[in-house]
């Protein structure tokens, strides 16, 4: 960080953003350590630390890099099992702090890692292919666990893909990964410190690489990809790094979540393509490409929506109006027209630019 | 053996209502340049439309199928003038997004309207099941029809293209839109038409779907309209006789790994196939490369 006082405008623009989650955090230290947060708000700080780090991340894919991911709840249901499968391994034998970054670190790469695995054949290919691909991946990869028996004892470790029965665990042994129950026990490592400080960690990379040089590059396949080829960028290069650190940030994400409970399972609910949506919702309200935008957002519509419980049947149906009116208010010609006509500039008597969308 | 043969024999008949699928997701990228999101979801809106028309209506099953197809084809157009339209000049991921906005709509209204439960759909298909060899191999009435029905669209669908003036514009439109228009092609009213038959299409494909597996709720249309564009994709997407290939090869693979290697990850292996095609032959196997102009 720099200590000049004459900081350039992106970088007193990401100390902004870090400083909103700094001082949110504060406060919401103050007001626990007052007594005065009800329980349900306490019990919401970690899982809104982890939207708001699956929309930015997800705002990096789609903002940034211009495509769009339908399964970034997949690489976050990769990172919490691989860290949960982790820490419950070395449960026992590690104190809980180096083994909990351990698990933070692992989750992180492993989903990165499956986000290059996917990024590889599809990246490299024009059109819409990403958001089919990666919506597939999200249900393979829950597929693939609920069928997944994992156990140890004094031999070794075990491995089935039938039943937990068809391992042959001795007396002694333990089931680690059980199938569509899931992993049980998890210690609960997750805390609103670590949240936050992570969180904190998600926007100063993102918002770093935005403003590096390939950061320009990314945003410059977004804008025009020819043009960029034709200036030397490697195209596949640059998608898959925005890609797969847009997964690894996912990771991270599920790997809080699953230390943040003690039961982990795989379903339609917590890593679905429901779940998907509702981070594409949040990207999309916050706006496209802006990343203060994500956080806001995600922590409006977690609020909100504990707030009016009574709305909760009619919650992804107002999501979903929501992602169409705002994309037509968005690109209709229409649209544009009304809004350059009724813009707020213009109505209080200053000039709008011309030819700015 | 024969328990083989019927794996296939169904397996053609999944991946012919996949292919009627297919079609209304290759017609409309190939006119509109976009991935229409939300047609898995007008398939579940015209089985609940046959299932209502049977149940709450009485009507017979021909009446309730050509119910649904009049329903999803307005559907179609409307969701086309109201949600797609606008952003004809739109980024592809804008576009993208509101179809994926229509698909939730669709599913969540549904959920509201009919409920979460599951519906048990009655067959509209009465005829008797063909018994072969010894009675070790038995097609299922739903089976034979979803394969003729499947193999008649396809003729239709080809003998239009080619020989109406309609089919040509729809050709003319997909090859160059703008060189389409200054020819006195009416765009949009392609654009609407191909809208139009897709989603007449995804009714009967809803129907027969419903038929062959009887169960009806709001997600009902969502899977099957993956793996549909699945199937268009390993076809060549933009490719009618494609979304016909890959289809009937999909629901092959799907069955036959259902059968041999496991029911839970079947769809698992689906999905793998996807990303094998788009690994060794991105355009998929009719799919034509398209040169870009700068």
């Amino acid at each position: 960080m720099k200590t000049k006082m004459n900081l350039t405008k992106s970088t007193k623009s990401t100390l902004i953003t870090v400083g909103i989650v700094v001082v949110a955090y504060i406060v919401m230290q103050i007001l626990g350590g007052a007594g005065m947060l009800s329980s349900l708000m306490k019990g919401l700080l970690v899982p809104l630390c982890i939207y708001a780090i699956m929309a930015v991340s997800l705002n990096l894919t789609v903002g940034i890099l211009g495509e769009l991911s339908l399964g970034h709840a997949g690489f976050m249901c990769v990172g919490a099992f691989v860290s949960a499968f982790f820490s419950l391994y070395f449960k026992e034998t590690m104190a809980a702090g180096p083994r909990f970054i351990i698990a933070i670190i692992l989750g992180g790469v492993v989903a990165a890692l499956s986000g290059l695995l996917i990024g590889i054949p599809v990246l490299r290919l024009r059109g819409d292919y990403l958001a089919i691909v990666t919506l597939a991946f999200g249900e393979i990869i829950k597929n693939i666990i609920n069928v997944m028996y994992v156990g140890r004892d004094e031999q070794g470790i075990h491995f089935s893909m039938k039943d937990a029965y068809s391992m042959n665990l001795s007396s002694e042994g333990q089931i680690l990964i059980n199938g569509a129950q899931g992993i049980t026990g998890t210690p609960n490592d997750s805390n609103f410190t670590v949240a936050a400080i992570l969180l904190v960690l998600t926007l100063i990379i993102v918002l770093n690489l935005v403003n590096s040089r390939p950061g320009r590059a990314i945003m410059a396949i977004r804008d025009n990809r020819i043009a960029a080829e034709s200036v030397g960028i490697n195209i596949t290069k640059f998608k898959l790094l925005a890609f797969s650190i847009s997964a690894g940030l996912a990771g991270i994400a599920g790997v809080l979540y699953a230390h943040n409970l003690s039961i982990l399972q795989a379903q339609p609910k917590n890593f679905g393509y429901n779940m998907s949506i509702m981070i594409l919702v949040y990207v999309v309200l916050g706006g496209m490409g802006n990343i203060r935008g994500s956080l806001i957002a995600s922590v409006i519509l977690v609020l909100l929506p504990e707030l009016m419980r009574q709305l909760n049947d009619y919650r992804m149906l107002i999501y979903s109006i929501v992602l169409i009116v705002m994309m037509i208010f968005n690109w209709s010609p229409k649209a544009k027209e009304f809004r350059e006509k009724y813009s707020i500039k213009r109505l209080l008597g200053k000039k709008t630019e011309k030819g700015e969308a | 053996m024969s328990s083989f043969f019927s794996y296939l024999i169904n397996g053609i008949s999944l991946g012919s209502i996949y292919a009627i699928i297919a079609l209304g997701y290759t017609m409309v990228y190939g006119i509109a340049k976009m991935l229409n999101f939300a047609h898995g979801d007008v398939i579940m809106v015209g089985s609940y439309m046959a299932f209502l028309a049977m149940g709450s209506l009485g009507l017979p099953p021909v009446v309730a199928v050509l119910l649904a197809v009049v329903v999803c084809t307005i559907l179609g157009i409307t969701i086309e003038k109201i949600a797609y339209k606008p952003l004809r000049k739109a980024p592809s991921l804008a576009v993208l997004i509101t179809a994926i906005g229509v698909s939730y709509f669709l599913q969540n209204t549904a959920l509201l309207v009919f409920g979460a439960n599951t519906k048990m759909f009655t067959s509209v298909i009465k005829l008797p099941p063909v018994i072969l060899g010894d009675g070790g191999v038995n097609i299922s009435g739903e089976t034979q029809v979803a394969i003729v029905v499947c193999i008649i669209i396809m003729i239709v669908l080809t003998t239009f293209i080619k020989k109406t003036k309609a089919g040509q514009a729809m050709l003319a439109v997909s090859e160059d839109k703008g060189a389409a228009e200054l020819m006195g092609v009416n765009v949009n009213g392609t654009i609407s038409l191909t809208f139009a038959i897709g989603s007449a299409l995804a009714a009967i494909a809803g129907v027969l779907l419903c038929s062959a597996y009887p169960t009806l709720s709001p997600y009902t249309g969502s899977m099957p309209g993956i793996k549909a564009f699945v199937a268009a994709v390993f076809g060549g997407i933009g490719s009618i006789p494609g979304a016909f290939i890959g289809g009937i090869l999909l629901g092959i693979i799907e069955n036959m790994s259902k059968a041999y290697i496991s029911s839970q990850l079947s769809d698992a292996i689906v999905f793998t196939v996807l990303i094998i095609v788009l690994l060794v032959k991105p355009t998929g196997i009719l799919g034509k490369k398209i040169n870009e102009k700068v």
